[in-house]
């Protein structure tokens, strides 16, 4: 690594104990921000945070492989999760999942080659009246079909070229 | 949504503010007294006794107790706490202020799955007026000793979570495992300190029984399961969306109202609950007969119901924290019986052994998410036993 | 970097609440603390105190329930779930090692429900286990393979593995993982966590996929593991493993150009009859060595010999710095010394506390000095070419084997200690060769290094180095019997298996110079009235105690000396002896090596007189001199915790 970006990366990092505070309570809200910040947990910030938090850098690493959002290796500037549970399940999520790896060109658990797009599952969105559904980074979108994965793939793709925060994503409402 | 409201009568009737008006001019004591006599049971589906629990906190010792609503709504087919804490967010802080009151706390943490982190600025502008308009902060509503706050914290994906004693781990900064118990969290949760978790429903209710007192909540449901219960309603029905029903209303009239009344089955309880059959419609939606968190997912006519064991299957072969062996190596168990039975290769001898399996699941996992895991597929398995063994085989129950 | 720790805010214990039981509330129960439960189990009424857990209550009674995940070293996991029993009145089953009971309860251990789940956990965990029992080093010693004998496992019901899922990790010069094998107990994790703080191992990922591993998931060899080897004592499968030079020691003796020395530590002699079926602290020393020659090593020396040497040189060193202190310099050498014969100790240092790197003493273990001996001095002596012999050391330990891998320990011009053999791989040789070790005539040890005096047997306890020492350093300073000073010599407040222990010594009057240090010091008179403060710790969590007491100016930080062992009970407790480990076997082991020093004629290592000779003869400017520094000293290597 980079010896400024590590350094950089270290600041960071103790901003974010500042914040949330240096016990372990805080070890949670670090690495979500360190993930919503660089779409993975690096390997050098597990280790300070590890070293900051009075934690052993294993005891990170466990933590960072339990919960699905968190990820070790980085992903794609969008972060698309397919919801699998039965309600989209029986609502066509196969189809539209065959559709995003066709668009893509890639497989479930890959990340296209530009770096742009990751695609994974995930269980229930809790969005099940509006099946099926799925998470672009923290973007619903519901009642997805084959027509409109496309649309919200050319939405994340025309918010990259207009340097659109990904979280103000044009695409259907959110449903409540 | 406001569709969303009219199927809600209760819920929408209740006007924030009204209980932690009432909750400041009586003491704590008279507000557990209130809930404990209204028989309000949790609504994330367990259906403790929220009196109780609340009692248990007020009496345990400690400088420091804690309210923590449970948001982490991760139950498959569940999705009314969504709407309560988009439509209805006064009333899940009220509620929770009214826990503080109740049981000597302080300190208010919401934990709200991750899936939902975008409903954060909205509650997070809530939880900013709520302070302007003094119902939250230091001495609220002028009480002198009346402090509480609230805190947002955010799950990162993992169902377990939901489950209380993970979600303090989890809130701890650890994986998200479930502890031993006893002790319980009302006398050792975060930080080791009394601890109240409940679910987002319960606290809006509770709001109701302050309001309007114990009588209130008695007014509809069944006298162990008294109140009204949301359900969200999914899967094969022309009307899906959450639908507010008294406790002990037939399953039937459920489907009637979203538009499943053909149905061939219903999961009711989300993967963690039971498979009811169409013979079976009849039964009530109640903590004495099915008990819920609210999900109810209609499984039309031609459902292959050994899917939907997979489905479920696989979702807690993924979603078991890994902790104890009855959980983590039984889910892979089933979910190898399941291929089995795909192939058609499962020997009625193999079957029985994984239906025992299940009873050893759910009678020996460490927590509420391994002793549930396997009903799913018990139940699929014997009021499907037909169609799941002549699957593969080409002589099956004759659905698809 | 260790001044940006979270200070105190999530103290140890520090394995997750998950895996520990919290006590239960006592002021919730009229009981009150100090009070008692009754309970009954299988209808056998029992009055237990309050708080105890069903398991021990019915072990207390002799009810057996059967037990994986539980372990008498480290906090209750309830994980497992093979110890779960029937609560009357309770509709799931209850884990007996976490459920505590605090009102009167109805146990049943063996009912239907019970029976089965436990048939039915031992099937799932068999159908995940990779189980190659034949080829096992574990078959016969394994707790899973028990269980299924015990509790009527007749056939794989949920399937059994039929090929490596996961490949062997023997990366480590030390430890070897075998995730085909393990079943998630989490011993493992409970051991390095919270035992050693070491922080090596924890579970990874959930569900199905869960799996222990190291930081990232790398080898062994590549993070901060310091090879105690306390997780393969605690496992109860093979997941876990020392590295197994048995067929290269083999291969050295089935050579005839080779000639094969073995050097035997305290702890070994004190527990190898543990393997043969004896019960814990008989010592066999004199059958071991009649064993080892049968075997075909073509000498058998003590270990001892060089623990003499190391109390010499190590308190050689100790009154150096403290002259140098009493003269005001604490730069060079800064006080308190730390012993430096625990190689894992020593790596922990290196990781973990690298700026105190210059507090360790600069003295070789005893293994490490004798290697470098055997293949000069005694070589030289007995005309042996030097590149001929084979030096194996029987040690307790696993990190001896990373020890004598050290790139620095070649001071004799050849790797001066071959091979480290545990005492699990000694006694399965001595099977090997179908020798019947309890009923073996005894011998005694080679020369030139036959002699021994008792300091050099109780280095095997925790406190023995600090024991020896001391009598050996309080004699020369003050020129009295040190049993004059402390009893039998044994009176010396560093005994016991408490986990930290601290100890003032008064030093008095000073006496004459002895010859044998002559060349150092002029005289004690600077030691005059003095008060020695010792210190004595084992177990890594406890040194990281005594460390960061020391590094913030506490107790210890006016320490003269520190005995440091890794191992909980010290070596006796070593990641090299018999399975199974518990407080009573390591306590039994204890009490066999004090025995043994109580037979020993010569107790103080300087009046041993092979030592004398050796410095006599060979290390010519005696202790802490050129050629002893050469031969006898080492330096270290700072390595930092970050893991790149």
């Amino acid at each position: 690594m980079d010896p400024l970006d590590r350094h950089r990366l270290t600041a960071e990092v103790v901003m974010l104990a500042e914040k949330y505070g240096r016990t372990r309570s805080g070890l949670l809200p670090i690495l979500q921000a360190l993930q919503n910040h660089y779409r993975f947990l690096p390997d050098a910030a597990m280790q300070e945070t590890a070293d900051l938090l009075g934690l052993h850098p294993v005891e990170v690493y466990a933590v960072a492989t339990f919960y699905r959002f968190l990820d070790i290796e980085r992903k794609g500037r969008f972060m698309i999760r397919l919801c699998r549970t039965l309600s989209c399940d029986m609502k066509g999520k196969d189809a539209v999942a065959r559709q995003l790896e066709l668009e893509l060109g890639v497989p479930f658990g890959q990340t296209t080659p530009d770096g742009r797009f990751s695609l994974g599952w995930c269980n229930c969105l809790g969005m099940c009246d509006h099946a099926p559904a799925l998470l672009v980074n923290d973007r619903v979108f519901t009642g997805v079909t084959r027509e409109s994965v496309f649309n919200i793939l050319q939405g994340c793709r025309r918010a990259l070229s207009s340097q659109v925060a990904p979280g103000r994503l044009e695409g259907p409402d959110v449903s409540r | 949504m406001s569709a969303g409201r009219n199927r809600l009568p209760t819920f929408a009737a209740l006007i924030p503010g009204a209980a932690l008006r009432r909750a400041a001019a009586v003491s704590p004591g008279d507000i557990r007294d209130a809930v404990r006599r209204s028989g309000l049971r949790g609504r994330g589906g367990a259906g403790f006794l929220t009196g109780v629990k609340w009692n248990l906190a007020a009496a345990a010792g400690g400088q420091e107790k804690y309210v923590i609503c449970n948001a982490d709504e991760g139950e498959p087919g569940t999705f009314k706490d969504r709407l309560l804490l988009s439509d209805f967010t006064e009333l899940v802080f009220e509620g929770m202020t009214l826990a503080g009151r109740a049981i000597g706390g302080r300190c208010g943490i919401v934990y709200l799955r991750g899936e939902y982190r975008y409903l954060v600025p909205h509650l997070e502008s809530i939880l900013a007026k709520r302070r302007t308009k003094g119902l939250l902060g230091r001495e609220i509503l002028g009480v002198n000793g009346f402090d509480f706050d609230v805190e947002i914290r955010l799950g990162s994906g993992a169902y377990v979570c939901g489950e209380e004693t993970a979600l303090i781990e989890s809130l701890e900064g650890h994986r998200g495992e479930p502890r031993n118990r006893p002790p319980y969290p009302v006398t050792m949760g975060f930080r080791g300190c009394p601890t109240v978790v409940n679910n987002v429903e319960t606290l809006v209710l509770a709001c109701g029984v302050a309001a309007h007192g114990p009588e209130w909540l008695r007014s509809v449901g069944t006298e162990d399961s008294p109140g009204p219960k949301l359900l969200s309603v999914s899967g094969d029905c022309t009307r899906p969306g959450v639908y507010e029903f008294p406790l002990g209303t037939p399953l039937r009239d459920v489907l009637g109202a979203a538009g499943g009344s053909d149905a061939k089955a219903v999961q009711v309880g989300g993967a963690a609950g039971v498979c009811v059959p169409r013979s079976q419609f009849g039964r009530r939606l109640s903590y004495e007969d099915l008990s819920t968190g609210g999900a109810v997912i209609v499984l039309g006519p031609g459902r292959d119901m050994l899917a939907v064991a997979r489905n479920f299957v696989e979702f807690f072969n993924d979603e078991s924290c890994g902790q104890c062996t009855p959980c983590r190596y039984g889910n892979a168990a089933l979910m190898a019986g399941i291929e089995k039975l795909e192939q058609g290769r499962c020997s009625i001898s193999e079957l029985n052994d994984l239906l025992a399996l299940g009873e050893t699941m759910q009678l020996a996992s460490k927590c509420g998410l391994g002793q549930t895991s396997p009903n799913a597929f018990r139940s699929i398995a014997s009021h499907f036993r037909g169609e799941i063994l002549g699957h593969g085989q080409g002589n099956g129950g004759g659905h698809e | 970097m260790s001044d940006r720790r979270a200070k105190g805010a999530d103290a140890a214990p520090r394995a997750p609440m998950s895996q520990r039981r919290g006590g239960p509330d006592k002021t919730d129960f009229a009981g009150g603390i100090g009070g008692s439960v009754r309970l009954a189990i299988d209808g056998r009424d029992l009055q237990v105190p309050f708080g105890t857990t069903i398991l021990e209550a019915a072990r207390e009674h002799n009810i057996k329930i059967p037990t994986l995940c539980q372990h008498d070293d480290l906090c209750i996991a309830g994980i497992c779930r093979i110890c779960v029993v029937e609560v009357e009145g309770m509709k799931t089953l209850q884990a007996a090692c976490a459920f505590p009971v605090t009102s009167p309860i109805q146990v049943r251990t063996h009912t239907r429900k019970v029976r089965q789940a436990r048939r039915h956990i031992l099937d799932l965990m068999l159908a995940n286990h990779y189980g190659e029992c034949y080829t096992c080093w574990r078959n016969r010693n394994c707790e899973l393979q028990t269980l299924a004998d015990e509790y009527g496992v007749d056939f794989f019901r949920f399937g059994r593995q039929t090929h490596r899922r996961y490949a062997v990790d023997n990366s480590s010069y030390a430890v070897i993982r075998d995730m085909n094998k393990c079943i998630l107990c989490r011993r493992c994790v409970r051991t390095c966590i919270d035992i050693q703080e070491v922080g090596v191992l924890e579970a990874v990922e959930r569900g199905g996929e869960t799996r222990i591993a190291p930081y990232m998931s790398r080898p062994l060899g590549e993070v901060i593991c310091i090879g105690c080897g306390q997780c393969i004592n605690r496992c109860p499968t093979s997941a876990l493993a020392a590295n197994d030079p048995t067929d290269e020691v083999w291969e050295a003796i089935d050579n005839p150009e080779r000639h094969v020395v073995i050097q035997t530590a305290p702890s070994p002699r004190a527990a190898i009859g543990e393997c043969f079926g004896l019960p814990a602290g008989i010592p066999l020393t004199f059958k071991m060595n009649t064993a080892l020659r049968y075997c075909g090593f073509d000498r058998v020396f003590d270990t001892n010999f060089a623990a003499d040497l190391t109390v010499i040189e190590e308190g050689a060193e100790l009154l150096l710095r403290l002259r140098e202190s009493a003269q005001g310099d604490t730069l060079t050498h800064p006080m308190p010394q730390f012993t430096s014969c625990c190689p894992s100790w020593v790596e922990y240092v290196e990781h973990f506390f690298p700026q105190m790197l210059p507090h360790l003493s600069t003295t070789k273990s005893p293994q490490q000095m004798f290697g470098a001996l055997i293949k000069t001095y005694y070589a030289r002596k007995h005309e042996i070419d030097p590149g001929g012999i084979v030096t194996v050391a029987l040690m307790p330990c696993s990190a001896k084997k990373f020890e004598c891998n050290r790139p620095e320990m070649c001071a004799s011009g050849f790797k001066d200690i071959d091979y480290g053999l545990t005492t699990r791989e000694m006694a399965a040789m001595i099977k090997e060769a179908g020798i019947d070790l309890p009923n073996l005539p005894d011998s005694g040890f080679d020369e030139p290094f036959g002699t021994t005096s008792g300091s050099g047997v109780v280095f095997g306890a925790t406190g023995g180095v600090m024991e020896s020492a001391m009598r050996t350093v309080l004699e020369w300073v003050t020129g009295s019997r040190i049993e004059n000073l402390f009893g039998q010599g044994q009176a010396l407040p560093v005994r016991g298996f408490k986990g930290i222990k601290y100890a003032e010594i008064p030093v008095g009057k000073t006496g004459p110079v002895p010859a044998m240090i002559g060349g150092l010091f002029k005289d004690f008179r600077w030691m005059e009235g003095r008060m020695l403060r010792v210190g004595v710790c084992h177990g890594t969590a406890n040194a990281r105690r005594v460390l960061e007491d020391i590094a913030s100016g506490g107790r210890f930080s006016s320490c003269d000396f520190i005995e440091f062992m890794a191992c909980p009970g010290g070596c006796l407790g070593g990641g090299g002896q018999p399975i199974p480990t518990s407080p009573s076997i390591r306590a039994a082991r204890a009490r066999a090596l004090y025995s043994e020093d109580e037979h020993y004629t010569v107790r103080k290592s300087y009046e041993n007189p092979d030592i004398l000779r050796l410095y006599g003869e060979f290390l010519a400017k005696g202790p802490s001199g050129m050629e002893s520094h050469r031969l006898l000293h080492t330096k270290y290597t700072p390595r930092g915790k970050y893991i790149w």
